[in-house]
This record gives structure tokens, C-alpha cells and sequence, in this order.
């Protein structure tokens, strides 16, 4: 399956015709990383924005598994957009496959596409909210 | 005449080297020089790989200064030329500077194929030529190539093959347009209207290469040309007539942003049938011929069936930081292939490892890499008598640092008071594994595009990022330097 296709199944993406997934899959580059390699570094600058199209990755700090991210979640959006090192690392907990989009290409991406901005947005507000609720 | 006795006969290698373009003559000199004991194979019948072909139309897009300020042949020429494999011998070193004519700055084919050829005979590098790599397994801890002429049992190997097979992307009706490959002749476009798909470095040259002769030529892909990239690329130096031309408003050349949707045969022509991406609508092209410039991939034979790993859309096999298949444990790749292991990729910057500039640095990485695994202790350190001026000087003039920018980082260990060389590594590697106290040297871009000397301390485990502040002649030796450096390291 192509990576537009693969976009095109993800709910981030699913507003987006098959003319714009072309577009985005051929602007950005995908990586794959092993089982145990770290993706976003805690402290270090100039971290990127993934995309996970295959696979499940861990937030973690200082070695500890905080949360699991899975096909179609997204992360380095926080770092990517205030600008601000990654305060967790993630870790590739299988083979994880990405699409990697530059901190500096985000914001366009967004602007450029209101829709996809719409559902990040939603995304997000439900993170925050799940975080909230683990509050004791 | 008497039968030369071919070296490298089937049997058992610690490792085996595939291939005798550029990245496996520069891959087999490195584990020799680190004592390896390998074998090199090829199906050609003498070295060099693509550049006994490509580029088609014969000039490269990468440069080569004879004339520098610094002596050829020193570790510090090497920025200056980046076509000359890297070696210890005077004899061996920075060759394509003197087989070019001078006709142009860049090096021809046939001069970038010669200086491989002379490499591999100064060098004494021995290789099995007319022996093809056929299929692979795996059995016990090794790994075995079946080859036309036997079995090579290894521990490790490492695939030199270029990503030179020629590559279509899958759209509906490319099936009937000619491949990049299949272009070399430029008179056969006179007066006719050729569709190139791809805006990449080979539907630029292709495109460049016909401008003359075709009657209009556009080059659709989805994504947009991007300027601030280009400023970056080797791409610039060489193939941008075709986007001049365009940028101007030329009529008859055109550089779209499209998705081609599918390609139909319309009698004796073609009509393809576009999308816009980065603007709303459809545009329908009737031309007499389309051109696939959708790039090229790794021969991986039947690596696939075995479970290796891809990225691009299969075309490139997905690797660890030291250049091993993330999923076929032993698997090895060296030259272009190696961009497989992207890096950190810092504020979306790239390795240089798609060109012998970059994957040349790559290689004697891995060597090292492959020689301290197969004897199971790490190779010797040169003591470091003064670390602060050292790290100064390697961000200031290495090579290694300049060509792979924020990939590959120069580290010096600290323990007890004493700083040992722990050479070049890939930044990700320093990053993410634990050690003793060390530093590591990397030279950055930063978000503006300034190039950011910067220094990764670790202690006790932590790693702290630190960016020393930008020169504009990018040197980095002075006092304030110093003064920032010795704060560092004494802290």
C-alpha cells in the first residue's frame, strides 16, 4: 500500500482528498525504526513531527513507559509547534514505520489545510482531556 | 594466454562485500584497513557500478575543486572534492581532480569512472568480478549467498548495489512511457511534446538534457518544488535550465505541481491526465511522448521474501544507524543505499548519504562498526592530549562533520582524566547509548539555515545539547570559542 493510501486510512488525514495524501506523501520522507530505538529525544532540540503509519511506540520518562502510541496517533506535535525541546522521549516498541514531517513544515501544513488543523486540534482537546481525568 | 586465478574462490569469509561501484571499493578498503577479513563480489567485469552508465547524460552534479586552498590530498581537500574515494596512500588519494579536463567544474562520467578504476588498482583492492549474487538464507548465526559460482558463507554482509535499478511509480498507464534510462538519446524529442513525471534529480536532468531539442516539456509531480531546498541540493549546480525557463515564464516549459492520475493512449499520442496539489483543478496534457523520472531502487533480489524491511515505497531497505537491515539481523548496506539510515534528522535535515561525498564517510563507519562486532572488543583509541582545541578543530575542518551535517559526530571519551579518540560514529548512536562521560562534536543547521557548531556532553548519563554560537567564516578556533569549550568541559 502507498503512504497516501495509508494516510488516507488514518483519522488525522481523513478529510483529505486522494490529490492532497499524494501531496503530503510526497513532500515528507518516511523512517522506520527497530524495536528500542528512541524516535524523540527528552532535552535535545530541533525534534521533528511523526506521524505512526505501522506500529506502536512508548512515552517515556526517565525509562518508564507512560503511554502507548499506535497506528495513526502523532507525536512531537507539542515540541514542533511551541518550539520547545521534547519533555518525554518515545521509543519504538516494535518495528515502528512514520511519516516525518519537519517542525519548520508543520505550521504550513496546518494553515494550508484548515481541515486537518480542525481535526488536530479535536485530537489534541481529547488528549488533554484523558490527561485531566488521570488526575487523582 | 594463462588463466588469472580469480581471487575470493566460494567458502566461508567473516564477511562479504556485494558490489564494486563506489561503495564497495570504499567499504572493502575500510575492513581491510581494520584488519577484516572479507571477500568482495561482482557481476561486472571491472569496477566503478552506476558510473559505468549513469549519469546518462554523462556529467555530473557534484563537484570536484582541483585547485583549492588547502593541499590535495589532505584530510581538509576532501570538502573540496567529492567524487575521490578516501584512502591513506598518497598514490590513492583525491584521483579525480587530476583525470578531470578541466572542460567543466564538474566531473564527467567517464573521469568519475576512471578515478573509481585507478582507486581500485592503487589501492590493490582485490575483486571477484563475473560472480553474481543469485539468492540468500539465513543458517544458524550466519548468513549464506548462493552465487553463479558457488557458496559464500559469511557473518556478515554488506550490499554495495547503488539504487540504480530503474524504478516506476504506480500509475495508472505509466507502463506506456519510457523510463529516464531509456533517453540517452536527446535528437529523438526534436520537435515533439514530452510529459516528464518526477521533479527529482533525474526529471530535472532528463529535462535539462532535452530542452533543446523537444517543442515543450512538462515536468508534473506532486510535490512542489521547494526553493530553500534547492539552495541545499547538488541538484542547483547543474540541471536548473529547464526551472529558469519556467520561472521566467518561457512558454513551452512547464513546472507543475500535479498528481497524474492516469496516462491513456490517444492514437499515436499519449493524454495524461493531472491534478493540481498545491492549486485547485485539472489539467489535461495530449504529448507525444512521457518520460518516468520517478527515481530508482535497490536491487534487493530476494531480500524482500526474507523479511527485510523498506522505506520509499520499497524501494530502499530501512536501516539501523550503523547501515543493518532493521529486520534481517547481519544484513548490511554501503553507498547509496545507506541513506536508509536517515539520522536524527534535526529540524528535517538530511545525510549526505546518496552520494559518494557522504556514503564514503559512511563506509569507514561501518568498518570500524563491523570489526569491533566480529572481534567482540572495541578498536584502539588514540589518547587526546588537549580535548578542548581538538573538538574546536574537528568542528572548524572535518570533513566527516561538514558533509554529514548533524549525522555523523566526532566523540571523545572522558574518564579518570584522560580523553581518548572515539572517532566518528553516527550522532544517533552517541544519543541514545549509554557510556562514560564524553563529548561529541556536530556540525548543525539551524531553522534559519546558519550552520551551528554544537557540542553534546554526557555525564553520568545525561546528555546536554549545546549550540556554540554561529561564525561567519565558520571558524572556530578563536578564543571566545576556546573560553566557551573549556566552561564545557570543565563543568
Amino acid at each position: 500500500m502507498s503512504i497516501a493510501e495509508t494516510l488516507g486510512q488514518l483519522a488525522l488525514f481523513a478529510d483529505l482528498p486522494p490529490s492532497q495524501l499524494e501531496a503530503i506523501a510526497h513532500t515528507h520522507e518516511e523512517d522506520v525504526f527497530a524495536a528500542g530505538e528512541r524516535v524523540l529525544r527528552r532535552g535535545l532540540s530541533g525534534g521533528n513531527f511523526y506521524v505512526i503509519l505501522e506500529g506502536e511506540a512508548a512515552v517515556e520518562i526517565d525509562g518508564e513507559a507512560r503511554h502507548k502510541l499506535m497506528r495513526g496517533d502523532y507525536f512531537g506535535e507539542i515540541s514542533a509547534l511551541t518550539g520547545d525541546p521534547p519533555t518525554a522521549d518515545v521509543v519504538a516498541v516494535t518495528m515502528l514505520r512514520c511519516l516525518v514531517i519537519p517542525a519548520t513544515q508543520l505550521e504550513k501544513l496546518l494553515l494550508d489545510r484548515p481541515t486537518l488543523m480542525l481535526r488536530m486540534l479535536r485530537m489534541e482537546a481529547h488528549r488533554l482531556r484523558t490527561t485531566l481525568e488521570w488526575q487523582p | 594466454m594463462a588463466a588469472v586465478e580469480r581471487p575470493f574462490p566460494p567458502g566461508d569469509y567473516d564477511v562479504v562485500v556485494v558490489g564494486s561501484g563506489p561503495g564497495g571499493l570504499q567499504t572493502s578498503y575500510c575492513l581491510r584497513q581494520f584488519g577484516v577479513r572479507h571477500a568482495v563480489l561482482s557481476r561486472d567485469d571491472r569496477p566503478a557500478g552506476m558510473f559505468q552508465r549513469f549519469p546518462i547524460f554523462q556529467r555530473l552534479i557534484t563537484w570536484t575543486k582541483p585547485d583549492a586552498p588547502v593541499e590535495r590530498g589532505s584530510r581538509e581537500y576532501e570538502w573540496y572534492d567529492h567524487n575521490s574515494l578516501l584512502a591513506e596512500e598518497p598514490e590513492a588519494k583525491a584521483l579525480v581532480p587530476g583525470l578531470m579536463d578541466r572542460a567543466f567544474d564538474l566531473p564527467s562520467r567517464a573521469e568519475m569512472e576512471a578515478g573509481l578504476a585507478a582507486f581500485a588498482e592503487r589501492a590493490r583492492l582485490e575483486i571477484r568480478f563475473g560472480c553474481t549474487w543469485e539468492s540468500t538464507r539465513h543458517e544458524g548465526e550466519g548468513i549464506v549467498l548462493e552465487t553463479s559460482d558457488g557458496e559464500y558463507r559469511c557473518r556478515a554482509v554488506v550490499f554495495a548495489l547503488g539504487v540504480t535499478e530503474p524504478w516506476k511509480a504506480d500509475v495508472p498507464g505509466l507502463e506506456h512511457a519510457a523510463h529516464y534510462v531509456d533517453t540517452r538519446k536527446c535528437d529523438r524529442y526534436a520537435d515533439r511534446d514530452v510529459f516528464v513525471v518526477g521533479k527529482r534529480n533525474s526529471g530535472f536532468e532528463v529535462a535539462q538534457g532535452i530542452l533543446p531539442w523537444a517543442r515543450s516539456i512538462v515536468l508534473g509531480s506532486p510535490r512542489p518544488v521547494q526553493m530553500d531546498a534547492l539552495a541545499l541540493s547538488a541538484l542547483r549546480v547543474r540541471y536548473l535550465h529547464p526551472y529558469d525557463e519556467y520561472a521566467r515564464g518561457g512558454p513551452g516549459t512547464y513546472v507543475i505541481d500535479v498528481t497524474i492520475e492516469r496516462i491513456e493512449p490517444v492514437g499515436e499520442r499519449l493524454r495524461v491526465y493531472t491534478r493540481g496539489t498545491t492549486w485547485d483543478g485539472a489539467l489535461e496534457f495530449e504529448v507525444d511522448d512521457v518520460i518516468a523520472a520517478t527515481g530508482f531502487q535497490t536491487p534487493l533480489q530476494d531480500l524482500p521474501q526474507h523479511g527485510l524491511v523498506t522505506v520509499a515505497e520499497g524501494r530502499i531497505p530501512a536501516l539501523t544507524p550503523f547501515w543493518e537491515s532493521v529486520s534481517l539481523p547481519g544484513v548490511f548496506f554501503a553507498g547509496n543505499a545507506s541513506q536508509g539510515a536517515r539520522g536524527i534528522g534535526k529540524r528535517g535535515g538530511g545525510a549526505s548519504s546518496s552520494s559518494v561525498n557522504g556514503f564514503r564517510y559512511n563506509a569507514r563507519v561501518l568498518a570500524r562498526h563491523l570489526a569491533e562486532r566480529l572481534n567482540g572488543h572495541e578498536a584502539g583509541r588514540e589518547p587526546v592530549a588537549d580535548v578542548v582545541p581538538f573538538l574546536l578543530r574537528e568542528l572548524t575542518s572535518a570533513p566527516e562533520l561538514w558533509v554529514q551535517k548533524g549525522y555523523l559526530c566526532r566523540v571523545v571519551s572522558a574518564s579518570d582524566g584522560v580523553h581518548l579518540d572515539a572517532g566518528v560514529v553516527p550522532l544517533s548512536t552517541f544519543l541514545d547509548s549509554r557510556g562514560p562521560d564524553a563529548y561529541a562534536a556536530s556540525v548543525e543547521v539551524d531553522e534559519t539555515g546558519t550552520i551551528v557548531p554544537t557540542l553534546y556532553v554526557r555525564r553520568r548519563g545525561e546528555i546536554a545539547e549545546h549550540q556554540l554560537d554561529p561564525h561567519p567564516l565558520h571558524q572556530y578556533e578563536s578564543a571566545p570559542y576556546q573560553r566557551h569549550l573549556e566552561v564545557l568541559v570543565q563543568s
